[in-house]
Formats: structure tokens, C-alpha cells, sequence
């Protein structure tokens, strides 16, 4: 058993901010005094990831995500707890763990936005001193696998969206870092972006073996690159583990679609009738009753077609948040 | 130290090609720093022509040398780091900072440092012109131009990290306008920007030798001038230097205890 990539234990941070009323009166009474209130951002999480490991990060805006990848990139200094990366403590900001990692954050640019992308390469190789051989080495790869070729030489900000993003990957990932922390690397991207970005992420991992946290909105991302998943919500952890038990312990549903003649057929004795169109029926079915139902759907109707699914992961993650909200 | 080298040859490259993308804006920058000193040039050239040639142990032409040097030697020294932490800090960009395994003043001074080489040429350019313009006159010793080089190096060095420091004061709070502002007061005073030092009353000239503002701009100025003596200027030099160790150990406590707080409050 090899010593983990990545440790936490009941890592917390507690945000002190200062909080008052609307209005002026409450304003001048803040002068005097200041009231404030400890918001826990993250609230005693625990997990460990091994080397190479690629996890996905879940949860709804708020959740402590981007908090827990600023801990472990050593932006934050956790409030309790312990975390360790590689062997180091993130929060003392060594020099030599610096240079093994790296974070990207989607919504943030590091990228000089004036001049050409290959500028700012440079200046990281500069910055992170990397021998001229491996630079032109990992560049190729980068060039190769994210199709950069052509962005190189333009100013950054002629780039679009997904242009650039793909360069801020790069830039990030120049170094080689051994732990990769991506906090919504395909935000704002169009399917074929994110998709493309997915597959670069994916082949970045094996063939350096890089441990990879990963937080997405986007589930295609997750459901694509993460066997594993960690869901928090309020700064606590709802679950750690495969993908498709995360499924399996939210989801008391299956759906099934239907192919009928046309939409007449009334089938709420089966199930929640979901939608109709064109004849298309979508049904909800209790996970235990599903292939009950599907029998007698088979024997009673004239079916065309039949279709057993699991309920969508964004609507099963939506249906775990909806329960610990309540 | 090669590595480090390195990092400020790609800084210096960085800043270039950015600043070139922005020859306007440039051109702006530099309209701004010839006409402060170009105004308190015509106002003090226009008292002393019209109370019989000279104010205080200045003559006309020896204000006109006075603030010809003082436009290049505050062009060398100046920074806008106090502005652009604030902007930093607000916006996130510091984060990235903080991720790399190098301390982010190197980037900082390197960039300064190359934009102030790019602009350099246009500004001793527009003090020929004003030399023709306002015929300066001073008693230049060879020494003193020797001397004038550590000085500046020094006042240089010292300004930058006077304001780096200060500029940290943006991780404290997001309302660094008026610090700013009070600082910029005190180094117009006590630099001896809007008037040379000797002509303020002896309290005035008693705190600002005390202070740091003259050894970062007025003294090398002076210096250059040859307005000063061997042992004024040696006496000068050692105070730069007592400032500029002082001026690195407040650096580092102010930026530890920065990042801390930073770091405590969400990057």
C-alpha cells in the first residue's frame, strides 16, 4: 500500500465576516460596533486520494469546493485539521511543492492577455525553471494532444473562449505537475470544447500518472473521467465512492421510455407519467418494481420500443442536495 | 542566480512586448510625467525671474536644472505597484501569484525595471527640448556623477520597496485610495518634488533628512546637480543604505503577515 497523493482529515475552514442590516442607521452602528458571524465553509471532511488517482469533486455552488482546492493548492490556511499533499503541508507554500502541482480555475486567467500565449509559456518555464529540453519536450505534447498549433502566436485576447482555456490548461500544466486541482476547467465551453477537454485531461493523467481533483457543473465531465466521485454539501461530506453507487443509494427510480403509437394511452397505472411526444412516454418507476412494470407494459400495450434507464446523474446529485437541504 | 536571471530576461520580455501593444497609451503615461515637474519648472522659473533672478541659493537656470533632473530621476524611481496590488488583490490575479514557486517581487521589479528602459529614450529626449527650451545651469563635479550612480540605484531600490510594502496594505482593507493619496502628499512635500528641499523652513528640511523621501528622489537629484559636498554625499549614500535594510525587513514582515491574512480571509 502506497502512501496517498492526498490526505485530509476533518479539514475545516471557518469564514469570519462581518455582517449588518441594510440601511444607514445600521451602517453608522457598525462603525461602533461589528458584528460578525463565522460562516464553516468547509466542515470536517476527511478523504484520501492515491497517486493517480482521478476523482471527481461534486457539489452545488457554495459547497466548499473551490474552498477545499484553495486548502490544498496552499492559498487558504485550513482552520483545523490536517491536510497533506505529496508529503507536504500546502499552507507552509514550500517551493519545491509549488512546483509539483498545479491549479486551474476556469472562471480566473493567468495568461498575459496582450501578448501571444508562447510569451507566457515562457515566462513559466522562467518561473518554474524548466530544463529548455523538457520544456520543448512537453510543449509538443501539449501542442499535439490540445491542437495549439495555431493559437500560439496570437495575443490572448483574440482568442475565444475555448481557445484560450485550452492554453491556460497548458500553461498550467507545463511543469508536469504531479497533482492537478481543476476547479470547473470546462465552464462556460460548448459540448465539443468540453468534450475535448475532457479527453485531454483524461490522457493527461495516464501517461503522467498524475493524481487529478476534479470539480465540474457539467456531470458529462465526471460520468467521462471519474470512477470515483466526493459529494459535499454545506461543507460536509455526503458521499465518497464509485460513481455508480453514488446512483444506486440516491435513486429509489428508474425510468423507463416507451414507444407507443401516439400519446391517447393512459399509463399512470405503471408509474409517474414524466412526458409524452410523439407517443414517446417517459415513466418513473420505483427501482424495485421496474421489471414488474416492464412485464406488464410488454403484455398490455402494443409496445414498439422499451428503453430501461437509470435516472440521469444531474437529477439524482439534485435529488441528494434537495435531501439534506430539507 | 542564473535561474533567477532568467526569470527577469522573460519578465523584461513579457512587459515589452506587452507595453508595445499600447503605444498610446504609452505616449499618455509619458505626457503625465514630463508635466508635473514641467509646471512647478514654470512656476518657480516665473517667481524667480520676477523677485531678481534667483530664489533661496537658486537661480532661474538652476531651478530649470533642478526640475529638468528631478523629471528623470522620478521617472527612473516612480512605481504604480500601490495601485496595482489593490487591483490585484480585489480581482483574484494575486492567487496565481501565490501558486508559483518564486516570490512575486522579482516579477514585479523586472517589469518595472523594462517598462522604464521603453520609455526611457522618449523622456531624455523631452529633456534636450526643455534644456533648449529653459537653459539650465549647474556645477556638475565628475565625482558627483560617479557618485550619482549608486545613488540612484539606491533610491531606486528604495522607492520600490517603500511602496511594494505599502501597497500590501490592500490585503488589510479595500479602501487604499486614501493611504495612497496621504503618501503621495508627503513624498511631494518631502522628496523635494514640488520645490528643492532647501528652501523650506529648517523644521521642514530637519524631517525630511530624517525621513526616507529624500533619499529615494530629491537626493540624487541634488547630488547631480553638484549642490552637494564629498562628505554630504557619502553621508547621504550611507543613509539610502540604512533605509533600504530597514526598507527589506519591513517588506518581508509586511508581505508574511499579508499573504497570512489574505490567506485567511479567501484568496
Amino acid at each position: 500500500m502506497t502512501a496517498p497523493a492526498i490526505h485530509i482529515r476533518d479539514l475545516r475552514k471557518i469564514y469570519v465576516v462581518s455582517e449588518r442590516e441594510a440601511g444607514a442607521i445600521a451602517a453608522l452602528q457598525s462603525l461602533v460596533h461589528r458584528r460578525t458571524a463565522e460562516i464553516p465553509a468547509v466542515d470536517g471532511i476527511s478523504f484520501d486520494l492515491a497517486p493517480g488517482e482521478m476523482v471527481g469533486f461534486l457539489g452545488p455552488n457554495g459547497a466548499g469546493k473551490t474552498t477545499t482546492l484553495k486548502m490544498l493548492s496552499g492559498l487558504l490556511y485550513p482552520t483545523a485539521g490536517e491536510a497533506t499533499v505529496l508529503g507536504y503541508v500546502p499552507s507552509k507554500r514550500d517551493k519545491a511543492y509549488l512546483r509539483q502541482i498545479t491549479l486551474v480555475m476556469g472562471q480566473r486567467n493567468q495568461l498575459v492577455w496582450d501578448i501571444p500565449p508562447m510569451d507566457s509559456f515562457e515566462l513559466n518555464r522562467a518561473i518554474y525553471r524548466i530544463p529548455p529540453a523538457d520544456f520543448r519536450s512537453t510543449l509538443d505534447e501539449l501542442t499535439e494532444l490540445l491542437d495549439l498549433g495555431p493559437l500560439l502566436r496570437k495575443p490572448v485576447r483574440n482568442l475565444s473562449l475555448g481557445e484560450r482555456m485550452k492554453c491556460e490548461i497548458a500553461a498550467a500544466l507545463l511543469h508536469r505537475p504531479q497533482v492537478v486541482f481543476l476547479d470547473e476547467p470546462t465552464i462556460g465551453l460548448d459540448v465539443t470544447m468540453q468534450r475535448r477537454i475532457r479527453t485531454f485531461i483524461a490522457e493527461y493523467n495516464r501517461r503522467f500518472g498524475a493524481t487529478v481533483l476534479l470539480t465540474s457543473h457539467y456531470m458529462a465531465d465526471v460520468e467521462a473521467l471519474c470512477r470515483r466521485v466526493i459529494v459535499i454539501h454545506h461543507g460536509k461530506l455526503l458521499f465518497d465512492g464509485d460513481l455508480s453507487n453514488l446512483v444506486q443509494k440516491f435513486t429509489a427510480h428508474k425510468t423507463i421510455v416507451v414507444q407507443l403509437e401516439d400519446c391517447s394511452a393512459d399509463l399512470r397505472s405503471y408509474g409517474e407519467v414524466v412526458s409524452c411526444t410523439d407517443g414517446l412516454f417517459t415513466l418513473r418507476v420505483p427501482r424495485a418494481e421496474t421489471a414488474h412494470v416492464t412485464e406488464r407494459l410488454l403484455a398490455d400495450l402494443p409496445v414498439i420500443d422499451l428503453l430501461v434507464e437509470d435516472s440521469p446523474i444531474e437529477e439524482v446529485i439534485e435529488r441528494v442536495f434537495a435531501q439534506e437541504g430539507s | 542566480m542564473k535561474t533567477l536571471a532568467d526569470l527577469y530576461v522573460q519578465q523584461f520580455k513579457t512587459t515589452f512586448a506587452s507595453m508595445l501593444q499600447y503605444r498610446a497609451s504609452l505616449v499618455i503615461w509619458m505626457i503625465a510625467h514630463v508635466l508635473e515637474p514641467l509646471v512647478y519648472l514654470i512656476v518657480w522659473s516665473t517667481v524667480s525671474s520676477t523677485s531678481g533672478g534667483s530664489v533661496g541659493d537658486y537661480t532661474t537656470r538652476e531651478f530649470a536644472a533642478y526640475f529638468i533632473v528631478m523629471m528623470l530621476v522620478n521617472h527612473l524611481t516612480y512605481t504604480w505597484i500601490m495601485y496595482e496590488y489593490e487591483y490585484r488583490i480585489r480581482e483574484g490575479a494575486l492567487s496565481f501569484a501565490l501558486l508559483k514557486p518564486v516570490h512575486p517581487i522579482h516579477s514585479d521589479i523586472a517589469d518595472n525595471i523594462s517598462s522604464k528602459l521603453i520609455t526611457l529614450p522618449g523622456m531624455l529626449l523631452v529633456a534636450v527640448v526643455l534644456a533648449f527650451l529653459f537653459h539650465p545651469a549647474a556645477n556638475v563635479a565628475p565625482w558627483a556623477i560617479v557618485a550619482s550612480v549608486p545613488a540612484l540605484l539606491l533610491a531606486f531600490l528604495l522607492r520600490f520597496l517603500l511602496e511594494w510594502s505599502l501597497a500590501q496594505v490592500a490585503f488589510w482593507t479595500t479602501r487604499v485610495g486614501a493611504i495612497n493619496h496621504t503618501y503621495y502628499i508627503l513624498v511631494l512635500f518631502l522628496s523635494g518634488q514640488i520645490a528643492p528641499l532647501t528652501l523650506f523652513p529648517s523644521p521642514i528640511q530637519a524631517a525630511a533628512a530624517v525621513l526616507p523621501f529624500r533619499w529615494m528622489i530629491g537626493f540624487p537629484v541634488e547630488l547631480l546637480l553638484g549642490r552637494l559636498t564629498p562628505s554630504e554625499a557619502l553621508t547621504g549614500l550611507a543613509a539610502q543604505t540604512a533605509w533600504l535594510i530597514l526598507a527589506l525587513v519591513v517588506v518581508r514582515i509586511v508581505w508574511r503577515a499579508g499573504v497570512r491574512a489574505y490567506s485567511a480571509v479567501g484568496a
